[in-house]
């Protein structure tokens, strides 16, 4: 029983970085339907810039992790503009083609910069564990988690409440018509690609934390972000969140309940992913559209 | 206040729509544009308001002035801010967003502050709107998707506001009400109006000056009595005879009228 608990427990933890990553990819594809296979190294880059600012530069941790976020949001920006800017109109599969070959790019730039060898990392959440109905849970899970309810929380009312929030949903909504009342698409692009890189970085960070180590593995976790998403449907962030939560607890359970030799704790979320694109391909939140009648 | 003089627009670079269109929109006034399918109407709004560019559309030729100043080269988000509102045909409110947030997306161009005091204005000129305010726009009746789209244009306190087909898909007695509602909102806040519409009864009641184009040029203008009188309109738009009553189907001729204005 207490291992289960345990498992559930941390399974929600990292169900909680990967519902941060997959906003992320939501809110790009719901804004400009861009499906970007680059998630990943956007956990990665904000991972490697947190560990240049903390370790390289001797910044302090938390000054350090505020810089390496902005930095995250400006290479978020300047993605969206010199990428992706000039592929306005053309099919979704080049566009598609563009963001896997700049998730190799990506790759290949960290690699250079900060070599290919994990390097050990700052663990600035604190290590010591508590026992939460008898079971031990690190109490860098427990952030992990808080920091990214935290999150969430702020993006709904940026979202409900203000009005480049209102704008994106409009521009999700009826790009054409967004256009029409003065709401600029572009902005609202870059916007996006802020906030995903952001939530990304945030991941990175936290996944960093918890590993003891950054490597080229904590950009292996944005694959994750397929299952997560395509369970929650593409378009909705609740779904993402959801999603993400239902992924992380399934990856716990069937990589420790389930004999280690098989080891479907990796292959689990992408059973569920053929599963789900089987029987409900718009996912458990997807937007079908509204039909009046 | 608006001025378009010898307009050519083109699609993809090679369809021309408009070919050489000149119309003038006095201020204050419901100035009404006519025309069937596929004359250039709703083009003719687009290179108006800036929404050409993302259908591949451009204008080539001939200036578009507003209050003397040319906005033909300006993006959409600019010529919202000088006070240009176009109300889409097809309504096109955001579905998933509530009544209220659509609301706030037309104000976006508008300072916060006053942003309670326009939504009391909108919510004056449509009381049905106020007591939807917290649904889901998606699930409103044609009726009210189009008073929404009208109140969204009107938080963005434009001068000039381009109507593309109101009536479309509405009952009688909505277009009515909606109608009544445009003269009061030209007569009270003083917002220029230039209505585009295929039912041109409707229109030429409203309106102090109307155009009829056809193949993407104007056709003949006028004040509506002149029009209600021109033979061709009568025919062609009104679906009158000669003696005025309505035309019956069942007496028209084999061979087609020739419209005088072509030639």
């Amino acid at each position: 029983m207490d291992r289960i608990i345990q498992l559930a427990l941390s399974g929600i933890a990292n169900g909680a970085i990967f519902a941060l990553v997959a906003l992320g990819f939501v809110l790009i594809y719901k804004s400009s339907d861009v499906i970007n296979f680059a998630q990943g190294e956007l956990l990665l880059i904000g991972a490697y810039l947190t560990y240049a600012m903390v370790e390289q530069f001797g910044l302090w941790w938390p000054a350090g992790v505020v810089v390496a976020v902005a930095l995250a949001a400006v290479v978020g920006v300047l993605i969206e503009q010199l990428v992706l800017r000039p592929l306005i109109g053309e099919p979704a599969i080049s566009v598609i083609m563009v963001t896997i070959g700049l998730s190799s790019l990506l790759r290949a730039i960290v690699g250079a910069i900060w070599g290919v060898t994990p390097r050990p990392a700052p663990q600035f959440l604190p290590t010591d564990t508590v026992t939460i109905l008898g079971a031990n849970v690190g109490v860098d899970r427990i952030w992990a988690f808080g920091l990214a309810i935290a999150l969430f929380a702020l993006l709904t009312l940026f979202f409900r409440f203000s009005r480049e929030g209102i704008a994106m949903r409009a521009v999700a909504d009826d790009q054409q018509a967004a256009l029409s009342m003065g709401i600029s698409v572009k902005k609202v692009w870059a916007v996006a690609w802020a906030i995903a890189a952001i939530t990304a970085a945030v991941g990175g960070i936290l996944l960093m934390s918890i590993f003891g180590g950054v490597s080229g593995t904590i950009g292996r976790v944005g694959l994750l972000v397929f299952p997560v998403v395509i369970l929650g449907g593409l378009d909705s962030i609740p779904g993402a969140i959801i999603g993400g939560l239902i992924i992380g607890l399934l990856q716990s359970f069937a990589g420790g309940l389930l004999p280690p030799e098989w080891g479907l704790g990796e292959v689990a979320p992408f059973i569920i992913l053929l599963f789900i694109l089987l029987v409900r391909p718009y996912g458990l939140f997807g937007q079908r559209i509204i039909e009046r009648v | 206040m608006l001025s378009l003089n010898n307009i050519e627009v083109i699609y993809n670079d090679v369809v021309l729509v408009l070919k050489g269109l000149s119309l003038e929109v006095p201020e204050g006034r419901i100035v009404a544009l006519l025309g069937s399918n596929g004359a250039g109407k709703s083009t003719t709004l687009k290179a108006i308001s800036g929404l050409l560019k993302p259908e591949n559309g451009e204008v080539t030729d001939g200036e578009i002035l507003f209050q003397g100043q040319p906005i033909h080269k300006k993006d959409a988000a600019e010529i919202v801010r000088m006070g240009i509102f176009q109300v889409m045909e097809g309504r096109r409110v955001f579905e998933h967003l509530t009544v209220e947030e659509n609301l706030r997306a037309g104000a976006y161009t508008q300072p916060l502050g006053r942003f309670s005091e326009d939504l009391a204005l909108v919510y004056n000129y449509f009381p049905r709107l106020k007591e939807r305010r917290n649904q889901v726009a998606g699930f409103l009746s044609g009726g009210e998707q189009q008073m929404l789209a009208i109140g969204r244009a009107l938080m963005a306190h434009p001068k000039l506001i381009m109507l593309d087909e109101p009536s479309l898909g509405l009952a009688p007695l909505l277009v009515a009400e909606i109608f009544e509602i445009i003269r009061r909102i030209n007569r009270e806040q003083g917002t220029t109006i230039l209505l585009v519409e295929q039912n041109a009864r409707l229109a030429l009641e409203s309106a102090h000056h109307a155009y009829i184009m056809e193949n993407g040029r104007i056709v003949l203008d006028g004040s509506p009595a002149d029009l209600k009188d021109n033979a061709d309109v009568r025919e062609f738009y009104l679906g009158l005879n000669e003696i005025g009553s309505r035309k019956s189907y069942r007496e028209v001729k084999h061979y087609k009228r020739r419209k005088r204005w072509l030639s």
